[in-house]
């Protein structure tokens, strides 16, 4: 389902340093990302999943190694970050992905709010975009905020722990969400702590202050792996019948990533 | 038949005079500038910041009045002076902000209360306190309503960027907003603002037109342009009921708008809560299944 082979890669990093005032805080990381593939970014907290998203993105310089990001990145950020008080509806929302692709100045034309529909209904939302973005459920937020990283345009999507707090109905329509914007060519890097969930995608990228491993779920995630992921927090059990092993990881709280991410922007 | 006929003359004879259609008009400047930036005010969560400036900026006014210079003048001048001394006993880190914003805002307001009560001072100079919205000059009143465009302009070219920046700040950047340029010019905004509506509400008063029917607004409706169109509306309104206060029954005209304003508040807000008590908006704010 996967176009692997399609107009070359969508982003390209090399011998990644990167971190703040203070340092760096990862380093050592090298992948490419080609068009249409799905990869989970395992990492506990202060691992460098933040600090590699906001490079991607261009917010951070890197401290040495090269970056070459071809395609257009959108960042879908927790949606507990956001307000729900704040007065705007679900089009609103997905209509601030023009920000950048039209002149400060100007308002969204015609094109833009019939883009922004679009959007909406690629995430299954179409019938909800008058809806106040503060009454929609948590699941209904997060495909909210990937439409508006599809207004912007964007070919290559990081997701900053897209399934945390959603329940089992919720994850699974995220997750179909996710498998066909891969479909469609478009590339997910999601930043989760979920192994399990990452064993389905296609490329795993283990993170702690270096990168740990980077390919394919399947030969990547061994109990080294994982142990040198989280710090040796990780339990195994016996598997029951099946000749393998089941890795329990330490239970994370759903707001480290974004922690992370407020601290290294010293707010 | 008479009766309405009188009601009719009642209603518009304050209007025939000049110098309350001086005051009509300063009223409708400063509630299209307050109710629209109110808006932005609230959920920026400035409010402190506007009522600061509104106070620091009093001995600039006194300054003006004493000269013979519009009023517009000295406002502009003591906001200036504020923004510099926050700016520079702000950057000592054992002082901070805060309190860098009370010790400034305290010794200007203060200064500008010696200079008003000295007994050399023209006796009335007290109302740049309260405001005197039915003494505003047509120099007045032109310097405000070319601050107003400044401001409604600004507002109309800056929307989307206060919206993404608003929205969520520590992410905006990533599609393309930028926390900085929204930060700083709203402060500027509310600064003109307060310029706009300070001649009628005076320094003390100023900041009710500022936050009073934003905070009513918000409310009642749930979108953003609804909610500016909407505060616009209800300062006007209290602005007129105040003016026909001061009018009819002779109280002050700055005090009897901020009063209108604050009376409008409490009204919404109880019907808010008998909103909520009858549980008729309740459905609106459950969590909707998911599609």
């Amino acid at each position: 389902m996967s176009d692997r082979t399609g107009s070359g890669y969508l982003a390209e990093v090399s011998g990644l340093r990167a971190g703040y005032d203070g340092g760096a805080v990862l380093e050592g990381v090298s992948f490419r990302v080609e068009p249409g593939v799905r990869i989970g970014v395992l990492g506990p907290n202060g691992g460098g999943k933040s600090t590699l998203f906001r490079v991607l993105l261009g917010e951070l310089a890197p401290l040495g190694g090269s970056v070459d990001v071809r395609g257009r990145c959108g960042f879908v950020p927790q949606t507990e970050r956001s307000r729900l008080d704040y007065p705007v509806s679900a089009l609103d929302v997905a209509l601030m992905g023009t920000l950048s692709r039209i002149p400060w100045w100007r308002r969204p034309g015609r094109f833009e709010r019939q883009r922004a529909l679009e959007a909406l209904e690629t995430v299954g939302l179409g019938k909800l975009a008058g809806r106040q973005f503060g009454e929609l459920s948590g699941g209904q937020r997060q495909r909210v905020l990937i439409a508006r990283a599809l207004v912007q345009d964007a070919r290559l999507l990081l997701l900053d722990e897209p399934f945390n707090g959603l329940d089992q109905p919720s994850s699974r329509l995220l997750g179909s969400l996710l498998d066909r914007l891969a479909a469609e060519g478009r590339s997910v890097m999601v930043a989760t702590h979920d192994a399990g969930q990452v064993r389905g995608w296609d490329l795993v990228l283990c993170l702690n202050g270096r990168q740990v491993a980077f390919g394919e779920p399947e030969s990547t995630l061994s109990r080294r792996v994982l142990e040198a992921t989280y710090g040796g927090e990780v339990m195994v059990l016996p598997g029951n019948g099946s000749g393998r092993d089941s890795a329990i990881l330490a239970p994370y709280h759903h707001d480290e990533v974004a922690e992370e991410h407020r601290r290294e922007h010293g707010r | 038949m008479n009766v309405a006929v009188q009601l009719w003359h009642a209603l518009v004879e304050p209007w025939t005079q000049d110098i309350m259609q001086r005051a009509l008009a300063e009223v409708v400047l400063m509630g299209v500038v307050g109710g629209a930036l109110g808006c932005w005010i609230i959920f920026y969560q400035v409010s402190y910041s506007a009522e600061s400036l509104s106070h620091a900026l009093f001995p600039g006014l006194v300054v003006a009045a004493l000269l013979g210079l519009p009023l517009l003048f000295g406002a502009g001048a003591g906001a200036a002076v504020a923004a510099v001394a926050i700016a520079i006993f702000g950057r000592n880190p054992e002082v901070g902000r805060d309190t860098a914003v009370a010790a400034v805002v305290s010794a200007l307001f203060g200064l500008g209360a010696v200079l008003a009560l000295s007994p050399g001072s023209p006796p009335g100079i007290e109302e740049l306190l309260f405001g005197d919205i039915l003494g505003v000059s047509r120099l007045d009143l032109l310097l405000a309503a070319g601050l107003a465009v400044v401001v409604l302009v600004s507002l109309c070219l800056l929307h989307r960027q206060f919206l993404a920046v608003g929205f969520d700040r520590s992410t905006a950047r990533s599609i393309g907003g930028s926390p900085t340029l929204a930060d700083v010019s709203l402060l500027v905004l509310v600064a003109l603002a307060v310029l706009v509506a300070v001649q009628g509400l005076g320094s003390l008063l100023v900041v009710a037109v500022l936050v009073g029917p934003a905070a009513t607004a918000r409310l009642l409706v749930r979108e953003m342009v609804p909610m500016m169109i909407l505060a616009t509306a209800l300062a006007l309104l209290s602005g007129i009921i105040g003016l026909y206060l001061s009018y009819y029954v002779g109280m002050a005209g700055g005090a009897s708008i901020a009063g209108a304003i604050v009376a409008v508040y409490l009204a919404a807000l109880a019907g808010d809560a008998l909103r909520r008590m009858t549980g008729a908006g309740r459905a609106r704010r459950q969590r909707l299944e998911e599609v």
